[in-house]
């Protein structure tokens, strides 16, 4: 166990290195965030006081997308499925091979470390910014809300991740990756609720969406939250939202010992 | 990453070697450069066109992958519009006629500019500039231009199509002169978002890993495709004057849908444009004096 805490110190170290980045990242970031927020308060403005678009006022559409960027900036895997797919294509993960630790919880604990770095670089501008729609934020609708929150979070982060690593796998087969890894990251964009909430949608769309794994990717905990998932829904959520986990870990297994017969260690 | 040759060599076409025939020199002195750098541009386009040809899939692919976002931003607009019958004084049409201008003026900037903008810190970072400064041509002007990215053409013209059907969907006929006008303010539009992102690539001079700006770049492009009615206060002024976002594809559409009470954003695009390239030149010039080659 011991070992991984290096790495993760290892990783927190490197990322530090790229801080400047980080910190870009998180300003621009902010950027199409708050034109969102001017859009639908223009949209809500031309509808009249009082009104509502699903069952979104303006202030929880606002909370919403607060929430969403909280979550979204906690799980969001950034450069990890690129670096994997380098690792592999530039033959690196020869070295790693021979070494006593396991190439998938090695790249978990930098995807962690990458996080932890973001989170503490990126803490200023968007406390910042949150003092701003201070008022719009309200707390959970309750203790379990919570809790199941945070848990449904860390599901999110591992799904995430899992995903991630999963295609970068690819990488053993085709030599460019990154085609595959924006259209996947096409459909996490407007699928997941990083657009608009999901339940804004007509209902049947939104209900199939629930056949894919893209809304337990970020737009599951923050319904969770708001409490639009509870008793029984929350319940069914975070069991179907782990079997997704669970799923995405068996494919991104699968695809490595898969991978790892088909490769010849280019470069290495 | 894309391969690129190690040593770009297309400027040894014979053109500018030979001495300037001696009947007229005004004219020539006027004309041969002109035409001297029309021939590295055309060798500059042959070597683009091999080297996407050679990796054909991965060609498509691209063009995919860019068609799938623009679907996924009409569809966006789609979901808005369920909700309210218009944002400002926009309707559906007019703003999927906006994505579409969006959508152009991005891909028309892409298939020119954004794969030698993204390299312009590798450049830096390898020392590869040197063999780029050597060459007698100007070197912003190969450093820009260096590779064409031709899959962004064709996206361009999905873009053209999206935006003809709005334009029916909403019974316009614009005139020739509308037009050639909207042509006209779109490439304003595309040398802005070049200014901009050349003046960004340009810190590479300074911190290395420049790419994460010029990735927060792409950031700016989702301001741009959104009705500029639906700002105000310090975002819009920011969004206008400092990185004229607002302007890029609001005016053009503006022009082409009969949105436009005064000619005054006309000018301010025009003359932002000239404001842009003017600092980013500057900038250029500035940073290049810093440059102290990596490698030799």
């Amino acid at each position: 166990m011991k070992k991984y805490w290096h790495v993760i110190n290892i990783g927190i170290q490197n990322s530090l290195t790229y801080r400047f980045n980080f910190l870009a990242r998180a300003l621009f970031g902010l950027v199409p965030l708050i034109a969102m927020l001017y859009v639908w308060q223009k949209i809500y403005a031309g509808k009249g006081a009082g009104t509502s678009v699903g069952s979104y006022s303006l202030a929880g559409m606002i909370s919403y997308y607060l929430l969403i960027t909280v979550v979204d900036a906690l799980t969001a895997v950034n450069e990890d499925d690129w670096l994997i797919a380098a690792d592999i294509k530039d033959g690196n993960i020869s070295q790693l091979l021979l070494k006593p630790i396991d190439y998938l919880w090695y790249r978990l604990c930098l995807y962690l470390s990458g996080r932890l770095t973001y989170l503490a670089v990126a803490f200023i501008p968007l406390a910042l910014f949150f003092a701003c729609f201070r008022s719009y934020l309200e707390p959970p609708a309750d203790g379990v809300a919570l809790a199941a929150f945070l848990l449904s979070t860390a599901l999110t982060a591992l799904l995430q991740f899992f995903m991630s690593y999963a295609m970068a796998m690819l990488a053993f087969w085709v030599l460019e990756v990154s085609t595959f890894i924006f259209i996947l990251y096409a459909f996490e964009y407007i699928a997941s609720g990083h657009l608009f909430p999901l339940d804004i949608l007509p209902r049947g769309l939104e209900q199939a969406l629930y056949f894919t794994p893209f809304p337990y990717q970020l737009y599951f905990p923050v319904s969770v939250y708001i409490g639009k998932a509870a008793g029984m829904d929350l319940l069914r959520g975070l069991l179907v939202q782990a079997s997704w986990v669970i799923a995405a870990y068996g494919a991104a297994r699968f695809a490595w010992r898969r991978g790892i017969k088909h490769y010849s260690a280019v470069g290495g | 990453m894309k391969p690129t040759s190690p040593n770009p060599q297309p400027e040894r076409s014979g053109v500018g070697t030979r001495p300037p025939p001696p009947a007229s020199p005004s004219f020539s002195r006027l004309f041969r450069p002109a035409l001297r750098y029309c021939g590295v541009y055309a060798a500059l386009w042959k070597n683009s066109v091999a080297r996407e040809m050679s990796f054909k899939a991965n060609f498509l692919l691209w063009i995919l992958v860019e068609l799938l976002w623009f679907a996924m931003q009409l569809c966006f607009i789609g979901v808005l519009y369920l909700h309210t019958e218009h944002i400002g004084t926009w309707t559906q049409w007019q703003v999927v006629l906006l994505i579409g201008a969006s959508h152009f003026v991005q891909q028309i900037f892409q298939a020119f500019f954004l794969i030698n903008c993204t390299n312009l810190s590798e450049l830096v970072r390898n020392g590869k500039l040197d063999f780029l400064l050597l060459l007698p041509v100007n070197t912003r002007f190969v450093v820009s231009l260096r590779q064409v990215d031709l899959g962004a053409f064709v996206n361009a013209a999905s873009a053209i199509a999206v935006m003809i059907y709005a334009a029916r969907q909403l019974q316009l006929a614009p005139s020739a002169g509308q037009i050639a006008g909207f042509l006209a303010l779109c490439a304003a539009g595309v040398m802005i978002h070049y200014s901009l992102m050349f003046l960004l690539a340009s810190i590479s001079f300074w911190t290395v890993r420049a790419q994460g700006i010029v990735w927060g770049y792409y950031n700016l492009f989702n301001v741009a495709r959104l009705p500029d009615e639906a700002f105000g206060g310090l975002f819009k002024a920011l969004f206008t004057f400092a990185l004229p976002m607002l302007l890029v594809s609001n005016v053009p559409v503006r022009l082409l849908a009969d949105k436009l009470s005064s000619p005054g954003p006309v000018l301010l695009l025009l003359g932002m444009s000239a404001v842009c390239f003017a600092v980013s030149e500057l900038g250029w010039r500035f940073s290049m004096r810093r440059y102290t080659s990596a490698s030799s």
